[in-house]
């Protein structure tokens, strides 16, 4: 933990991070150093650490040994609004008793930014602005929340993310409950902001299609790590998912595709 | 774009409607005080009350008999007043709770403040605790404020989450309820029972000028600390950890504003007992009017809940005279109707 992360502590990462929870060990020293502007799919099977490590990420966690830094400062040292200004996560599901609209949502995104008993800056509408129009929300700003479609909640959330514009944006399972149409949208605009983005992710074939290096956990650790197109063999997926499968290279781009064939018992 | 971004409204939709809002509140407020003072049983003319008024605001004398004088001075004025305080301050409690615990409904005595309140009040009237030194509103605070230190360090111990804050109140309050039950049926006479029962309502038959500075006092101060963390309490929409991740500390948050809502609710409760279902419906009302955000929010929860209570105290000063209605039952007759008005009015149409 000396020089090396340091020198080259630019953005957010996780050095050897371990998460211990009522005696058991729920992350064991996972290292992860994001590559400013790249999307890193983080996959595993349930249980395997994914949502733990992306807390500790945001910082809404802290690791029971090693160390998160951004820009080389551990995030345990850094004031929550700093770093909420800096980083924004978007969680597998939300919901509220509030009688929100989408803009109200979005505009919670401002808090970081805002101090108490001032109005919203200028800079606040024109990031509320610009994040309802990048995610297409725009006409949709006075539509009550609870009267949205998963899709379009999920849509907000990350408008909300926008508006407080992060370098970095951690997504923990964003398409778990929508439809494909909603779950390749959701990931293409995702994946096309200018942001460094670590998403946890069920599905092997969005991850191969979207990241631009995938981590793999098992019970905790990091198993494999790197293109989609080196990491997602069978030999892997048999080990790690217990499921037998191909992959060929039919993804566009030449990008991985699995096909599952059935469970190895 | 420079001429688009001009076009936007300052700060979202009805900025300017919201500034109305507060006005129109302010404004109902002064002329609810100036004219329900003028109601009583004592046969007085509105000039007279006024005339009152502004001779001990020193303009000019009121040519009034003292005790004509007193019945507006001693008793109208600071009654009136410390209804509205009341209003105010178990309105915005209500609000803050609400937000805060992600619960429509919590209100101020979600944490037992009332209950224990309720005890202390008890253990002075009928155990004669403090030996006749201690005034029944000291007991009360003291009662309140032991409830609180107990749900606070239950819930702590439990695991601190919100959903212990709420269990640890429960828990609280049935305890001191069966405390100050207990105490009342094995210890006093029919009239002292009476006496009790009519502040475990809720009543502001016994407001003097003390009290009413007191919590005023109180009141300013917790509107001041609440308003300063309105915004906060907006990002509690999506939960805790969502409120985390947009840089609230959600533990300092959560003592901060726990403490003051239950030292204001400490306070008024031991000067007007527990007077129920404004600090739950009136923040439902307000929101029904302002929308979900809480700078706006709480002023307006605020000056509602003062109006209200002004005049649901009249009604029960007046309506059964010369016999008081407690006021807390009143706040609930007429606040069921309206809370049940609201929720219709508010209604999910999937």
């Amino acid at each position: 933990m000396s020089g090396a992360g340091a020198s080259a502590g630019a953005g957010l990462r996780a050095d050897r991070v371990s998460r211990r929870a009522d005696g058991r060990l729920i992350l064991d020293g996972v290292a992860l150093a994001p590559e400013t502007g790249s999307t890193v799919g983080v996959l595993g099977p349930n249980g395997s650490g994914k949502s733990t490590l992306l807390r500790l990420l945001a910082g809404l966690l802290a690791p029971s040994s090693g160390v998160v830094t951004l820009d080389g400062t551990p995030l345990a040292e850094l004031p929550r609004r700093t770093v909420a200004r800096r980083l924004a996560v978007v969680e597998q599901q939300s919901d509220t008793q509030v009688e929100l609209t989408v803009e109200d949502v979005v505009r919670l995104g401002r808090v970081p930014h805002r101090r108490a008993w001032t109005p919203p800056s200028a800079d606040d509408e024109r990031a509320v602005r610009a994040a309802l129009e990048h995610t297409g929300l725009a006409d949709r700003a006075g539509r009550l929340w609870h009267t949205l479609s998963g899709g379009e909640r999920q849509r907000v959330q990350i408008a909300r993310a926008l508006a407080q514009e992060p370098r970095e944006l951690l997504l923990d399972e964003p398409t778990n409950h929508l439809d494909i149409h909603h779950q390749l949208d959701l990931l293409a605009l995702v994946t096309a902001l200018p942001v460094t983005t670590v998403v946890a992710l069920h599905d092997l074939n969005l991850a191969a299609m979207y990241c631009d290096r995938v981590v793999v956990l098992c019970a905790g650790r990091v198993v494999a790590a790197g293109p989609a197109g080196d990491v997602l063999t069978a030999e892997l997926i048999a080990e790690v998912y217990g499921v037998r499968a191909a992959v060929s290279r039919e993804g566009p781009e030449g990008r991985p595709h699995v096909r599952f064939l059935g469970t190895l018992n | 774009m420079t001429a688009r971004e001009q076009e936007l409204p300052a700060a979202g939709p009805g900025r300017r409607a919201g500034l109305a809002l507060g006005l129109a509140g302010a404004v109902a407020l002064v002329a609810s005080l100036a004219v329900a003072i003028t109601i009583g049983p004592a046969d007085l003319g509105v000039a007279d009350v006024w005339s009152v008024v502004a001779a001990h605001l020193g303009f000019g004398g009121s040519g009034l008999t003292p005790i004509r004088d007193g019945i507006v001075w001693q008793l109208r004025l600071p009654r009136t007043l410390l209804a509205a305080v009341c209003g105010a301050g178990l309105a915005v409690c209500g609000a803050v709770m609400q937000s805060l615990l992600r619960n429509p409904l919590a209100d101020p005595f979600v944490l037992g403040v009332s209950s224990g309140a309720s005890t202390g009040a008890v253990l002075v009237v009928v155990l004669g605790v403090g030996g006749g030194a201690l005034p029944v509103s000291a007991g009360a605070f003291l009662g309140a404020l032991l409830s609180f230190a107990l749900v606070l360090l239950l819930s702590h111990t439990l695991g601190g989450t919100t959903d212990r804050v709420v269990l640890a109140g429960v828990a609280a309050m049935q305890l001191f309820s069966a405390l100050t039950s207990f105490v009342v049926m094995t210890s006093a006479d029919a009239e002292t029972t009476r006496g009790v029962l009519f502040w475990l309502l809720g009543s502001l038959g016994g407001a003097g000028w003390t009290d009413v500075w007191l919590c005023l006092a109180v009141l300013a101060v917790a509107l001041v600390v609440c308003l300063s963390y309105a915004r906060t309490l907006d990002a509690f929409a999506f939960g805790q950890e969502a409120a985390a991740a947009l840089g609230v500390s959600v533990a300092r948050t959560r003592l901060v504003l726990l403490c003051v809502t239950a030292l204001l609710t400490a306070a008024l409760v031991s000067s007007a007992g527990a007077i129920g279902f404004v600090g739950l419906v009136l923040p439902h009302a307000a929101r029904a009017l302002t929308g979900p955000g809480h700078t706006r929010l709480l002023p307006v929860t605020a000056l509602a809940g003062a109006v209200f209570l002004v005049w649901v105290d009249t009604l029960a000063r007046t309506v059964l005279d010369p016999q008081e209605v407690p006021v807390g039952v009143v706040t609930s007759l007429i606040g069921v109707p309206a809370f049940v008005a609201v929720l219709y009015r508010t209604r999910r149409v999937r």
